[in-house]
């Protein structure tokens, strides 16, 4: 399908209530293309993300992948099958990890395969540990995330998505809640999920980061993606007086932190 | 305090006791299959499964389960339902718990933290996998100690079945009470006998939360 945008996103928007969260977006991404979104707080980032696996449905605007329109307009029962169809095929990591307490790793990770794609218990097994040696985990498959720290949780979160065999991940803030001296660790393994060419939507506020795996960076305030374009020019030389505003008090605070 | 008499009757009193823990037995079976329906259709996706689990509640928390008590085996067969005593005893109390432990169900599904459904979700699970599989396993566990508290006062409260006669502690203390005149005696013995069964109950399940815990 060479003429289909592997994910096209059209005239998104989007309101709680009176509130109005995302206002037109649009936006295209190629398959292996890695797209970082950035922008204050508030500003529609998550919902965004999360309108594209129909956690948060776009209350207008069309969401597609590979030519299959993921916000199908349906009568509830084949919406239900729809979404957890579509689903399967978009991985998504969490900031607070989202784990599931009383499953082991191995038990997080085969879950879904089991119960979605019908694989038996050795096949799952040998999936998760495949996934786990990706993120470096191998020898923590029999431990409970309790036991884990929020590096490793996170490391956990992503094989457990990977074991999807996704076509897309989205990133919400994965490293927001984790100590500074564990950040390093998971963005280590979405390195080198980009060195892999996956499709990744990232959203975060570590410049530095987007700036070294991005290929595209996404500029959004107050719900409209004021910018966009390569790290290189959305970083060094923004054309909007928002976007700079943005990006000075960002280096101001992570100045202040340092 | 008259020891002998203690001494005397305790046999009849432990044949009681028997019919207070195999009320409560049933109570509370049958109270966490009405809770466990309860808290279904109070968390269900059609508005007239929850206006049906609403209003079960707030009738059976709303009024005095004596009441409830007295229209089931006094008043059921005017409308024709025939109930022995005791049937009546464990129907009566056990819908009524079963309106307390909705809303413990309910309580503990409902914090469950909601990035788990959503984790679930996104990896393709459908609603109901995600309740058996992620949420209810989780919930179970939250619900042990609330579920504890309820079967606690469940177990008090079949003390009011002594009223349509089931020969159970209380009404048992009130039929030698009324031969020997010792209310004292009588109503420590049938006391005594249900602290026993509470403490060991009590036991039960903070052992089988400690388990639950162990992750
Ligand atoms: N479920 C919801 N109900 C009502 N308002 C919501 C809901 N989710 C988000 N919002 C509002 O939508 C706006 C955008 O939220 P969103 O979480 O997308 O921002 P964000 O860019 O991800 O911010 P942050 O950097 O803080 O994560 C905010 O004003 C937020 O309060
Ligand atoms: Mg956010």
């Amino acid at each position: 399908m060479p003429d289909v945008p592997f994910i096209e996103i059209r005239h998104a928007a989007k309101s709680f209530g009176a509130l109005e969260v995302l206002k037109d977006i649009n936006l295209t991404v190629d398959r292996g293309q890695i797209v970082a979104i950035i922008g204050p707080s508030g500003s529609g980032k998550s919902t965004l993300l999360r309108a594209i696996n129909e956690l948060d449905p776009l209350t207008s605007g069309e969401v597609w992948l590979e030519g299959v329109q993921i916000n199908k307009k349906l009568p509830h029962r084949q919406y239900e099958k729809h979404v957890n169809q579509v689903r399967q095929d978009i991985g998504m990591v969490f900031q607070h990890f989202n784990l599931f307490p009383h499953l082991t790793v191995r038990g997080n990770i085969t879950l879904a395969p089991k119960m979605l794609k019908g694989l038996t218990t050795e096949e799952a097994d040998r999936l998760a540990e495949e996934q786990l040696a990706k993120v470096g985990l191998s020898e923590k498959i029999d431990e409970f995330p309790s036991r884990l720290s929020g590096g490793q949780k996170q490391r956990v979160a992503i094989a457990r998505a990977l074991a999807m065999k996704p076509k897309v991940m989205l990133f919400d803030e994965a490293t927001s809640a984790l100590d500074p001296e564990l950040v390093e660790e998971v963005n280590l393994v979405m390195k080198q999920l980009a060195e892999e060419h996956m499709t990744m939507i990232i959203v975060t506020h570590e410049m530095d980061f987007a700036a070294s795996v991005c290929d595209r960076v996404l500029f959004m305030d107050q719900g409209v993606v004021v910018e966009e374009g390569p790290p290189g020019v959305i970083f060094q030389t923004p054309a909007h007086e928002r976007t700079r505003n943005f990006l000075r008090k960002h280096l101001a605070r992570a100045a202040g932190q340092a | 305090m008259d020891i002998d008499l203690i001494l005397r009757v305790y046999p009849f009193f432990l044949e009681a006791a028997l019919v207070t823990i195999q009320l409560s037995v049933l109570t509370t079976i049958l109270g966490l299959i009405c809770g466990a329906l309860g808290a279904a259709a109070r968390l269900s996706r059609s508005a007239v499964l929850r206006a049906i689990g609403a209003t079960y509640v707030s009738l059976f928390r709303g009024t005095p389960a004596l009441i409830q008590l007295f229209i089931l085996y006094f008043g059921g067969p005017q409308i024709g339902i025939q109930l022995d005593a005791f049937e009546a005893g464990v129907i009566g109390l056990g819908v009524n718990i079963g309106a307390y432990m909705t809303e413990t169900m309910r309580g503990a599904i409902l914090s469950v933290d909601k990035g788990q459904t959503e984790a679930a979700r996104t990896l393709g699970l459908s609603r109901w996998e995600t309740m058996r599989k992620v949420v209810l396993p989780q919930a179970m566990r939250l619900m042990i100690r609330p579920l504890g508290v309820n079967i606690n006062a469940l177990i008090k409260g079949t003390a009011l079945v002594a009223a349509i006669s089931v020969v159970e502690l209380t009404y048992t203390a009130q039929r030698y009470i009324g031969s020997t005149y010792k209310p004292f005696e009588m109503f420590l013995l049938s006391g005594a006998l249900y602290m026993l069964i509470i403490y060991i109950t009590g036991r039960a399940i903070a052992w089988l939360d400690r388990r639950a815990r162990i992750t």
